[in-house]
């Protein structure tokens, strides 16, 4: 592939593992980092500059629970000095109304709280956290109260889909103007809680008509972001947009990375910007170039028309289920290896609800 | 829960507080920004935009597009600039509070 590299348009700043939540879905590394391995306060506000520099444009505060550095003020406002927009993806279970005003001084432009559930008992039973669903609605009453916008991100599965419209109701009362319905994407800790919380078609089709038609009623009031997990898709999603062509994550240890799973891909060395700056890693890392672009695929990726739609899908996914990260990805009905997919369908029909819990211990 | 925002030509609106609309100097180009979603207007988005100052009605900004624009019919004009500006609106990027 001979066209220019554009730079990036979003960096995802992982500052921490940590998190006060357990829940079955996490979607970071099953190894997590240590505290003591974490960037410091002055390697994330080069890599702040750097990126700003490369061409980024917004920065996503995320971790764990990125809550938990107590240097996230002073990184929000290097951010906002270096004309990044912010914006803060968190559990709302740490900290609250005077953490929140200071974000927003600090030039915070969003806030995106997430919820495990609408009923309190079961959402503080998925997130494995007593009193978590009432921390997180006292939070999203300080969001709003610092006249920060807010968006729910409700992680859905096979065992509390069915909850979708109470969901709607409840960002509604929570002066939210964004709900993402997350469907759980299953890789690292997600992938071993697979079979208790995919669910099932006829819970799915529920869901897509549920959502049309609050999106008809909401038009103008809330954005209902809803996109159906791929496991029951024909074509995979257009990971990250395409291997290194808009998104750059930052882990908490700096190692620079396409997407958030990419460092669960072997035989690739990921570039730390403790050795490099951002824009060689972007535009000359090996790793960066591994995916970029179509040169690396084989069939039915290479000759697909829509190989610069979907990019051939999710390059982890493909390692996960089909044991190579450069087949196609095997969500795709065309792919030799769609088998392993219908067949975790299949599991998902009948599996029992009893989850693994993760501990940040 | 609040209202949907309804666009017509006696609305004045300017953006939304936590909009940024502003010129990326890497890419030379004008950009808006909002919360997990980037937006890149066109050429006649951008004029248009500049003219969303939360002093103007959709009214007044119509007749400043007509006056640069004698070829194209008012009406038109108007169609065109109410469509975007109700669907940024729908999308949460404008604001009726024009209080600070």
């Amino acid at each position: 592939m001979t066209s220019p590299i554009d730079p990036p348009l979003a960096l995802l700043a992982e500052l921490t593992h940590r998190c006060p939540l357990h829940c079955p879905y996490c979607s970071n590394p099953v190894e997590l980092e240590r505290a003591a391995g974490e960037l410091t306060e002055e390697e994330w506000r080069r890599v702040l500059g750097e990126a700003a520099a490369l061409g980024v444009l917004q920065v996503h505060f995320s971790g764990g629970e990125p809550m938990a550095r107590r240097d996230l003020v002073s990184l929000i406002a290097a951010a906002n000095d270096h004309g990044l927009y912010g914006n803060l993806i968190t559990s709302g279970t740490l900290g609250g109304e005077r953490e929140i005003a200071a974000f927003a001084a600090a030039g915070l432009k969003h806030v995106q709280l997430s919820f495990q559930d609408f009923a309190p008992a079961n959402g503080d039973r998925i997130a494995g956290l007593a009193g978590a669903h009432a921390k997180k609605t006292r939070f999203a009453a300080a969001v709003r109260a610092a006249g920060l916008p807010l968006t729910l991100n409700m992680v859905v599965h096979r065992q509390n889909l069915d909850g979708l419209p109470q969901m709607i109701d409840m960002a509604l009362t929570l002066g939210a103007r964004r709900i993402e319905i997350a469907h759980v994407q299953y890789y690292a800790w997600a992938l071993a809680n697979r079979a208790a919380l995919l669910p099932s078609r006829g819970q799915l089709d529920e869901a897509t008509r549920i959502v049309e038609v609050a999106r008809r009623n909401l038009r103008g009031v809330l954005t209902i972001d809803h996109v159906v997990p791929d496991y029951y898709g024909v074509r995979p999603k257009s990971c990250m947009s395409g291997w290194g062509r808009q998104f750059l994550n930052v882990t908490p240890s700096g190692k620079a990375v396409p997407c958030h799973a990419a460092e669960s891909l072997p035989g690739i060395v990921f570039p730390s910007i403790r050795e490099s700056n951002l824009a060689d890693i972007w535009y000359r890392s090996d790793a960066f170039n591994r995916f970029r672009g179509t040169d690396w695929m084989a069939e039915p990726c290479r000759s697909c028309e829509r190989r610069e739609i979907d990019w051939g899908g999710c390059r982890c996914q493909a390692f996960l289920l089909a044991g190579d990260a450069s087949r196609a990805d095997p969500v795709c009905a065309l792919s030799p290896d769609h088998g392993v997919v219908e067949a975790a369908r299949q599991e998902a029909e009948k599996a029992p609800d009893a989850f693994v819990y993760r501990h940040y211990s | 829960m609040s209202d949907r925002l309804v666009v017509s030509e006696t609305s004045v609106m300017r953006l939304a507080p936590h909009i940024v609309f502003r010129f990326d100097d890497i890419r030379q180009r004008w950009t808006m920004m909002a919360p997990e979603r980037l937006m890149l207007p066109d050429e006649q988005a951008v004029e248009i935009l500049h003219l969303v100052d939360g002093n103007a009605s959709v009214g007044a900004i119509v007749d400043a597009l007509a006056a640069r624009y004698t070829q194209a019919p008012r009406e038109l004009i108007a169609k065109d600039v109410t469509a975007m500006l109700q669907d940024l609106a729908d999308k949460g990027c404008l604001s009726n509070d024009l209080a600070d």
